[in-house]
């Protein structure tokens, strides 16, 4: 590293993110695993796993996050977590619940295991079972119970749409009465399924309005003993997030067969190579890799970001959503008042806001039958 | 009724949160602070501080021992207690009374 002063400026890892299978219990409409889950069957194995946590670590990452689909499906998670920890990796394990059982999570605790996050779909057994597209309430009630028991930190993460967001008060009730120390009440992305199923999901502005306050509400309500984060839906914004903190900056994403990514949509994207840790080691695909430098800076910018003063703090915002909403991922993202395809994204936003929950298309529920169909190759019913 | 909040005084006993996990980072160069999803970094001064908290060193011993191995800061006292009152702000410090 410090023979070639160059080194040294390029950004780190810090965060690797591990979808160590796209297999689920759940059929959440709003996932954010690819569309084309079911083409993933090749996973990584053990070992190779561990190789990849090592190279992420040389690398200089230090959060871990341990997702899927359903991370519980792959029965050598606890060695995979003690591995880690052994790296001096903050393990971070990304769940439903639907797997668990008391001694698994002490498996994990003594594996070393840091912080469990558990989602919830909803702060009631009917709509949580609804949108978890299973009978999975009680049994997440159970686990987030005995995490606290365990002694761990614990995040509850509830994704909001339309048919929760009016529900924000008894959710925050639900996560202050099993003793969360962080709620994530994250807003729907919209890409891949949630795309899909966009006009069903997206919340209106007053359902929105409302969550916020509520939110707000509770922050200083329980502060110092629990924490909410609320985020509105960029639709509604008027400046993108500054997603990933930018392109291959500090997030990097390993799917289930091994193909690296700097985020876990980016796969949806034209014109990107996939570079596969089985075919590469880590450092090249960071530092190297066509797909990791395709964004990366600002050399890559149009107008209006190449020349915008506001272009270190949002990095033109989100490719994928700049692609998805203007057909080129080097565009402005569409929620900037700067894009010249800001109006025809408020256009949309309106249209969904106009349509009525009942009158839209059911819910396409996240499974490998649906994804075949999204594929092409799907059998008839 | 909930207890008062202990006073940082020179009795009491501090001990990281057990929401926060302090390490060394190589990569970094600096001592961090690790939770959920989140990273700290620490400076210097902040990571010597923090490594003392264990739960069985009161203020008082804790400002000693610092004083000791750095003899040649005059200003570590005070320091030392201003940074512990923002830690214990950020709830990264869990204070045992005496």
């Amino acid at each position: 590293m410090t023979t070639n002063g160059s080194v040294s400026t390029l950004p780190k890892p810090l965060w690797l993110l591990a979808e160590l299978t796209y297999r689920c219990p759940l059929q959440c409409p709003y996932c954010s695993n690819p569309l084309d889950i079911a083409r993933y069957q090749d996973e990584l194995s053990t070992a190779e796993w561990v190789r990849v946590f090592r190279e992420a670590r040389a690398l200089g990452a230090v959060q871990l996050g341990l997702s899927g689909g359903e991370a519980l499906v792959r029965q050598d998670l606890e060695e995979l977590i003690a591995a880690a920890h052994a790296l001096g990796f903050y393990t971070n394990l990304l769940t439903s619940g639907v797997g668990m059982d008391e001694r698994r999570i002490r498996g994990f605790k003594e594996a070393g295991l840091d912080h469990i996050q558990i989602s919830f779909q909803a702060s009631s057994e009917e709509l949580n079972n609804f949108i978890a597209g299973n009978d999975s309430f009680k049994h997440k009630l159970e686990m987030a119970r005995l995490v606290k028991h365990y002694g761990y930190p614990m995040v509850l993460c509830f994704v909001l749409h339309r048919h929760n967001t009016d529900h924000v008060e008894q959710i925050l009730d639900l996560a202050h009465a099993l003793q969360a120390d962080y709620v994530e009440l994250a807003t729907t992305q919209y890409y891949g399924w949630a795309m899909l199923n966009r006009d069903q999901l997206f919340p209106t502005r007053e359902q929105v309005a409302h969550a916020e306050a509520t939110a707000h509400r509770y922050q200083e309500k329980l502060k110092g003993r629990m924490k909410t984060l609320y985020v509105v839906p960029d639709y509604y914004e008027d400046r993108p997030k500054a997603c990933m903190k930018g392109w291959g900056a500090i997030f990097l994403t390993v799917a289930p067969d091994g193909t690296a990514l700097p985020c876990h949509a980016a796969g949806s994207l034209p014109g990107l190579s996939f570079p596969n840790v089985r075919q590469h080691d880590l450092a090249w695909i960071w530092n190297a890799s066509p797909d990791f430098n395709r964004f990366r800076g600002f050399e890559w910018m149009k107008e209006p970001c190449r020349t915008c003063p506001e272009q270190t703090r949002d990095f033109g915002g989100c490719r994928c959503q700049a692609y998805l909403l203007t057909g080129d991922p080097a565009n402005a993202d569409p929620v900037c008042s700067k894009s010249p395809h800001h109006a025809a994204l408020q256009q949309q936003v309106q249209a969904i806001g106009e349509t009525q929950t009942g009158a839209v298309a059911p819910l396409i529920y996240r499974n490998f039958r649906n994804s075949k169909r999204q594929m092409g190759i799907a059998a008839p019913d | 009724m909930s207890a008062p909040e202990p006073i940082i005084s020179p009795d009491t006993v501090p001990r990281l949160s057990p929401m926060f996990r302090l390490q060394w980072e190589e990569a970094q160069g600096c001592h961090v602070l690790l939770y959920p999803e989140g990273m700290v970094k620490l400076n210097g001064p902040a990571g010597e501080i923090l490594k003392c908290c264990d739960g069985v060193r009161s203020i008082a011993q804790i400002i000693h021992d610092l004083s000791v191995r750095f003899p040649a800061a005059p200003t570590l006292p005070d320091d030392c207690r201003q940074f512990l009152k923002t830690a214990h702000d950020n709830q990264w410090l869990r204070i045992d009374p005496a």
